[in-house]
């Protein structure tokens, strides 16, 4: 089947997650995504390991993120192949980057002076902070705008004082924010024939992360959130009994539901807690000590069934081998495989869009550094 | 002009997960229609998402539900059926999270409707997909989190699972859809053929985990194991986490142990030189610059480390963040008013267009609310065909 973006020509300045996560998805629908990598050393994301993993001399992170993607190396300061990578850029639909303000102006790759290379390029920009502002020359990095972002007291519970998301939540969401911006500008392009620049930064996503609390924030006159005080609290704007319990064998989790309908299935005693108007918000923090008081007396399992039959909402807290060895997971279709050359293979995640019934699975591995040079010299006519 | 102008979305989802693909497309200049049950609506609107009312509905749904118009159906009344049977033949794009087999049932399912709109684009989010055993469980967040592991990266070692404290699965989930709805788009606009996407929270919930997974996949099996203390991410080596200060909190993220020691002043870190230490020892030498930071303000400590490059930050409430003039230069904030004129505050969308915010001053809608202007407006299209 033909896949939406075939035919699409994408060249990928971006280092790091954010941006390259925005190419893997493109990659996936089926463009066709270079990297275009400093020499020598190329995206810093090849010497970024997570637990010290490596695959084929680049980080398995490196790995992850950046299969089914070539490879172009080029210094932008030397002369000569800046120009090479000028005449890619003429026959490209998409370009990415993710440096600092003002770097690409520098080199002569700004997205006016690209225009007229190119008058139909779509320019995607990736920022830390935006272009403007006391902080837009700040390092981008995930943790520092989780912080400055007000993300950290909304997990955990009241005593735990800030608790970062434990994944690079404003990356992956800005990643996903610039790969919407760049469909929708080939939209927008298919209409006007004229080039776009997307523009998206860390900060801006991770607010639009929190858009549902703070709103409630904005209208509530600035009230900041509480976290509940009972270690079981999932959410500092959610009632009672939103959160996840300690059992005698396990975890569970109870999402949001009737509280009478829950005391009866677990057989709690709720003391008077849920009387009177939204008490289940009141009483939220006390609620949960009931609660998680009744449930550590008994399995997971006991509990589950109680519930389930009752119509509520709740499920079994997996580790990462109960999740990923289950016949729901395999009946999603998750894993794929890659190919490294060499005789290696990476076991990774598929692109999770199903379009027109298929997922769109892929083996080629992420490029070694340069790897494509040669080949687009030829078909481009680089030289 | 924005990207979406004259595109028409018709929307049946209901929360989160859907609503925000319909909410990002309106932003981008789409029309979007909310087809809501007659009577109660989008269960959004009252159902235990918030404890703060704003004119008759919660905050949560007029943030995820602005800049869109509401059409109140019974989608068993044939008046009603007949009426959103116009609207789709019209439409670019459809949206719905029922559960499988709900839509089959009502008629509106893809076949149905790419049988009178072979040019719809047509988006479907479930729980779990359409296939597996707990393709009937309910779709909801938190149940997601838990089922996917994603409560065992974020706290302590010995915290227990910790939920991220956000709908996070939804909002992924959303985003997902909203670009295989844009991708099929583009695809419409050059070819003329419209497309079915599906996404699913569970796949969603594996995507947004994508490396730590594949770490799991291909490091034997290892589990994710948090730090002890200070854990900011159970794959990242020290110092990356966040710490107390003398009068708050900082940020450090990745950063050459004894560099820092030098700049911190911190001798006792200075004997871990060797970079893999940074993470086989990460519980001690997080346990040491824990003990340390804390006999400094954090203005200080960035004092030390900013102009060193090092990557740190400042940790920060939404009060502090708000009153900081880096937040004033976004402009994140806008203004919305409703039909009857009550207005409210909310963020906007967080990507720019050739340098232009993508803003809209247009509020939630309140249930119904456009029913006779829809009415109207198609039939007076009807009038005109049968003429």
């Amino acid at each position: 089947m033909k896949k939406p973006l075939e035919e699409l020509l994408v060249l990928e300045f971006c280092q790091f997650l954010a941006g390259p996560s925005a190419g893997l998805r493109l990659a996936d629908l089926g463009a066709r995504v270079i990297k275009i990598e400093r020499r020598g050393t190329g995206d810093a994301c090849r010497g970024l390991a997570i637990k010290n993993l490596f695959v084929d001399d680049d980080s398995l992170l490196f790995h992850t993120i950046n299969r089914n993607k070539s490879s172009y190396e080029a210094d932008l300061k030397d002369p000569d192949d800046l120009s090479k990578v000028k005449k890619l850029i003429a026959r490209a639909d998409i370009m990415t980057h993710n440096f600092r303000p003002g770097i690409m102006e520098k080199i002569g790759l700004g997205f006016e002076q690209v225009s007229s290379l190119n008058p139909k390029i779509i320019y995607g920009v990736v920022s830390g902070y935006g272009n403007e502002g006391p902080w837009s020359a700040k390092p981008g990095q995930d943790l520092l705008v989780q912080s400055v972002s007000g993300l950290t007291y909304l997990s955990g519970s009241a005593g735990d004082g800030p608790v970062p998301f434990g994944l690079s939540v404003t990356d992956i969401l800005c990643g996903n924010h610039l790969a919407q911006g760049l469909l929708a500008a080939l939209i927008k392009r298919s209409r006007t024939g004229k080039g776009v620049l997307v523009e998206v930064s860390l900060l801006e996503s991770a607010l639009d992360l929190q858009f549902e609390v703070l709103t409630t924030y904005l209208n509530d006159g600035g009230k900041l959130p509480q976290r509940s005080a009972a270690r079981e609290g999932a959410h500092a704007y959610l009632s009672a009994p939103y959160g996840l319990y300690q059992t005698s064998d396990g975890h569970i989790a109870l999402a949001m539901g009737d509280l009478q309908q829950i005391a009866q299935a677990i057989g709690a005693d709720l003391n008077g807690l849920t009387a009177g108007d939204a008490a289940a918000f009141r009483n939220r923090d006390e609620i949960i000590a009931c609660l998680a008081q009744r449930l550590i007396t008994g399995p997971g399992q006991h509990w589950l069934d109680q519930l389930d039959a009752a119509g509520l909402w709740c499920a079994p807290v997996l580790d990462y081998e109960q999740a990923t060895s289950n016949k729901a997971y395999e009946a999603a279709d998750i894993e794929q495989t890659v190919l490294i050359p060499g005789g290696h293979s990476i076991r990774t995640v598929v692109c999770p869009l199903r379009i027109n019934g298929e997922k769109f699975k892929s083996a080629i591995p992420a490029p070694r550094l340069g790897a494509h040079n040669s080949a687009l010299n030829a078909e481009f006519e680089l030289n | 002009m924005k990207p979406l102008e004259d595109f028409l979305i018709v929307d049946f989802s209901q929360f989160l997960s859907g609503p925000s693909a319909g909410l990002r497309l309106a932003d981008l200049g789409a029309r979007v229609i909310k087809i809501e049950r007659r009577g109660g609506g989008d269960i959004c609107r009252s159902l235990y998402t918030s404890d703060l009312e704003m004119n008759g509905a919660s905050s949560v749904f007029h943030a995820i539900n602005r800049n869109k118009e509401s059409f109140a159906a019974d989608l068993h009344d044939a008046d009603d059926r007949e009426l959103v049977t116009a609207l789709l033949l019209k439409a670019d794009v459809m949206i719905h999270n029922f559960r499988p087999g709900v839509m089959e049932r009502l008629g509106f399912d893809y076949a149905s409707v790419s049988a009178i709109n072979p040019g719809i684009v047509y988006g479907e989010i479930s729980g779990y997909g359409n296939e597996g055993p707990w393709k009937q469980k309910p779709g909801q967040d938190l149940l997601l989190q838990s089922l996917t592991g994603l409560t065992s990266l974020t706290g302590n070692a010995g915290s227990g699972p910790v939920a991220m404290g956000l709908s996070i699965v939804d909002m992924l989930a959303g985003a997902h859809l909203a670009q295989g709805l844009l991708a099929c788009l583009y695809q419409k606009a050059m070819h003329g053929n419209g497309g079915l996407v599906q996404v699913s929270m569970l796949e969603s919930a594996f995507d947004f985990q994508f490396e730590t997974i594949t770490t799991f996949l291909n490091d034997g099996r290892v589990l994710p194991l948090r730090t002890e203390k200070n854990n900011a991410n159970a794959y990242l080596g020290a110092p990356y986490g966040i710490y107390q200060t003398a009068d708050g909190h900082i940020a450090l993220a990745m950063g050459s142990i004894p560099v820092l020691a030098e700049l911190l002043s911190c001798e006792e870190l200075i004997v871990f030189k060797d970079s893999a230490q940074a993470f086989d020892q990460r519980d001690l030498i997080k346990t040491i610059l824990a003990g340390h930071l804390l006999t400094g303000t954090t203005a200080h400590w960035l004092s030390r480390l900013e102009p060193a490059d090092i990557w740190c930050a400042d940790v920060l409430s939404w009060d502090q963040l708000s009153s900081h003039e880096a937040f004033a230069a976004l402009n994140m904030i806008q203004d919305v008013q409703m039909s009857d004129g009550y207005s409210y505050r909310t963020t906007r969308c967080p990507i720019r267009i050739d340098g232009e915010l993508l803003t809209s001053s247009v509020g939630s809608p309140k249930l119904g609310q456009d029913n006779e202007q829809i009415r109207n407006e198609f039939n007076q299209i009807k009038t005109i065909h049968e003429a």
